[in-house]
């Protein structure tokens, strides 16, 4: 072999590994091949009894101040009374536990009460996220599967994303000094783990699966049961799905 | 530990426990000084575009009072800021899908065309006074012939001919400024209007109505400025014992300050008619968020949407600017009012805005902090809003000691 056909076959060769690296994933993905992951979340609100443990477990795992009443995951009690008045609140993101029956301090009779339930909440990772659209420096942006992601090093601390948000899922870290919000464990979930606050739901409310994964129970049940998403009307296309969604659910 | 916005904000009934007046005083400012850059250049161009010859006096004031404040503009952002500086990050990586990441395009481009045209319009001083001063002693007037030298950009021809080409150069420039100024504030209209999560923000009417009352709020500001430096100047002259004539002491000449509160209450009049086609139209539509929207207007924020904006901000000087025989008392009290009227306009859209929960069943109230206990309440307070509004003063203060404000020397 000539210097010149060696390098001719070694730069073919070179470049054919880098294509194939590159469009690999796409083209065997389209030929259904495989399919990319893409999360999803499912709460089943009627398992929740707002014990709080899932939120604890959020604060601990991705260090966020435990005195401190913003958090990336909360659950929110709702108690509607026959006279049909709507209390619904969210002390400290539902941190301790609701043990008292007393919604916006309002200690409601057992007699009073036509139904009453928990809403665990946490980032929708919208499909068509107004916080990745909105940040002036791409600080914040949407993994290819499906996950909205924040850049400590580069968000800028304006606050545009939180404002964006139907959702009241962001805030300010209070040690960092940037947005911060719920990215379903990314750091977990990409090593095949479970995201810190299904592992710590003792009842069983709160699943994240692959909605292309078919075998996957979550996508099964979000493709066979009657589900909803919050606050459909902003057309963001949440990636989180509720059982047991009510219209008083905020 | 304090989240930011906690020590601010007063939480009612159900609100997420995320949920705080984030966007506090600085972003009331933000809008307020870009809206006076922008007014300030639209009054300017109003002489050099449409060639209205009583603005003359009134437009070269306003230009130079435009970059003033335009200097001044980016610095409520960078107050607002948790990280102010990676501030520049956003001319860095600007994300253009975002109203903000505009700021640096349009920021930079506005900066420039307003320095332009300040120097076509001031370009006969400049070379005069470098003449002048070529052979001037002492450290001073040397310093002051090097800059204007500079600033001559070695262009020294002041034939005739020469300064009707620069006034062609500067009705172009004036003509492509007006469309960059309404630009530059309607784009801060933009990143409220186009804020779908927020019920009272999310309206396409908002870039109007802020270039609107964006154009009002310059008018009155270089109107009261301009009275004050001519007031101030011809106290100095009567101080130097009436040394010079009356007629070049500078007394405000009423004729200007009538023929601009014209066009002042013109443009106020079209930016309260659009608010209250707004206005009229949410309650008429009354969408899902009208019942919160409802009590948020017409009762928690009564007295500061009815009372202090529409009624003290506008019925009232509308009226005092209206009525024959306008003195310059009377319209300087006028003009106090009209600007405390855009002032609590931009209050009433950022902190009304913030003053309901997203669950739409909670409200928020906005404690302004007045005596800083750290540095964020300064930044976010009462004392770092009048740091904020004393800049452009300043940056004037400066500009005025090497470009005359009003009569050419």
């Amino acid at each position: 072999m000539s210097r010149r056909d060696f390098l001719k076959t070694g730069l073919m060769v070179g470049a054919g590994l880098g294509l194939s690296s590159i469009l690999g994933k796409d083209i065997l993905s389209s030929a259904g091949i495989i399919t990319p992951k893409r999360w999803v979340f499912l709460v089943d609100t009627f398992k929740c009894v707002g014990c709080g443990l899932c939120v604890r477990a959020c604060k601990l795992e991705n260090e966020i101040p435990y005195d401190v009443p913003v958090t990336r995951t909360w659950v929110e009690r709702y108690v509607v009374k026959k006279d049909g008045t709507v209390l619904a609140d969210s002390p400290y993101g539902g941190r301790d536990g609701y043990l008292i029956n007393n919604p916006q301090g309002i200690v409601v009779p057992q007699e009073d009460i036509a139904k009453a339930f928990f809403v665990p909440k946490l980032c929708n990772q919208c499909t068509n996220p107004p916080c990745v659209q909105v940040c002036p420096v791409g600080a914040t942006y949407q993994t290819n599967d499906g996950v909205v992601l924040v850049d400590r090093k580069w968000c800028i601390g304006c606050g545009y994303c939180i404002m964006a948000c139907p959702y009241g899922v962001r805030f300010f870290h209070p040690v960092h000094k940037v947005a911060e919000k719920c990215n379903f464990c990314y750091h977990r979930i990409t090593k095949g783990m479970k995201p810190a606050c299904e592992d710590a739901c003792p009842f069983g409310a709160r699943h994240i699966g692959d909605i292309n994964d078919p075998a996957h129970p979550v996508a099964d049940i979000i493709k066979t049961q009657r589900v909803s998403v919050l606050k459909d009307e902003f057309g963001t296309k949440p990636s989180v799905y509720y059982l047991g969604y009510d219209s008083l659910i905020r | 530990m304090e989240v930011h916005g906690e020590l601010w904000t007063l939480k009612e009934l159900f609100v997420y426990p995320n949920e705080y007046i984030y966007w506090a005083l600085q972003i009331v400012m933000y809008p307020l000084m870009t809206g006076l850059v922008a007014g300030a250049f639209v009054l300017s161009s109003l002489y050099h575009v449409f060639d209205r010859k009583e603005l003359k006096e009134m437009s070269r004031f306003s230009l130079i009072f435009s970059y003033a404040l335009l200097l001044a503009a980016p610095m409520p952002l960078l107050f607002h800021l948790l990280q102010p500086l990676r501030g520049f990050y956003v001319f860095l990586t600007p994300h253009f899908t975002s109203a903000i990441a505009a700021f640096g395009v349009v920021f930079f481009s506005y900066a420039g065309l307003v320095a332009s045209e300040i120097w076509f319009v001031e370009r006969r001083f400049f070379v005069q006074s470098a003449q002048r001063l070529r052979n001037a002693s002492g450290i001073a007037n040397k310093v002051k012939g090097f800059i204007y030298r500079a600033w001559s950009l070695g262009a020294y021809d002041i034939s005739e001919e020469a300064l009707r080409k620069d006034g062609k150069v500067i009705r172009v420039l004036a003509g492509i400024g007006v469309p960059v100024a309404c630009f530059l504030h309607g784009y801060a209209g933009f990143i409220f209007g186009s804020v779908k999560a927020n019920a009272l923000w999310m309206t396409p009417l908002m870039p109007v109505i802020f270039i609107m009352s964006a154009i009002v709020s310059g008018i009155a500001l270089c109107m009261l400025t301009y009275i004050i430096v001519l007031e101030i100047n011809r106290l100095k002259s009567k101080r130097m014992k009436k040394l010079l004539p009356l007629e070049e002491s500078g007394g405000v000449e009423m004729d200007i300050i009538k023929m601009t509160s014209k066009y002042l209450v013109f443009f106020m009049v079209i930016a309260v008619t659009l608010e209250f086609l707004d206005l009229v139209f949410r309650g008429y539509t009354a969408v899902k968020h009208w019942d919160i929207l409802r009590t948020v207007i017409y009762e928690r924020d009564f007295f500061n949407i009815f009372i202090l904006q529409y009624g003290i901000g506008n019925l009232i000087p509308l009226v005092m600017l209206i009525m024959p025989g306008l003195t310059k008392r009377r319209a300087i009290i006028a003009l106090i009012l009209i600007l405390i009227g855009v002032f609590m306009m931009r209050w009433n859209v950022v902190v009304g805005g913030q003053s309901f929960s997203l669950t739409l069943s909670g409200y928020m109230h906005y404690k302004i902090p007045i005596i800083p206990q750290n540095f964020e309440t300064y930044k976010e307070g009462i004392i770092g809003a009048l740091t904020i509004i004393s800049l452009p003063f300043i940056f004037l203060w400066i500009l005025s000691k090497v470009i005359p404000l009003t009569k050419e020397e």
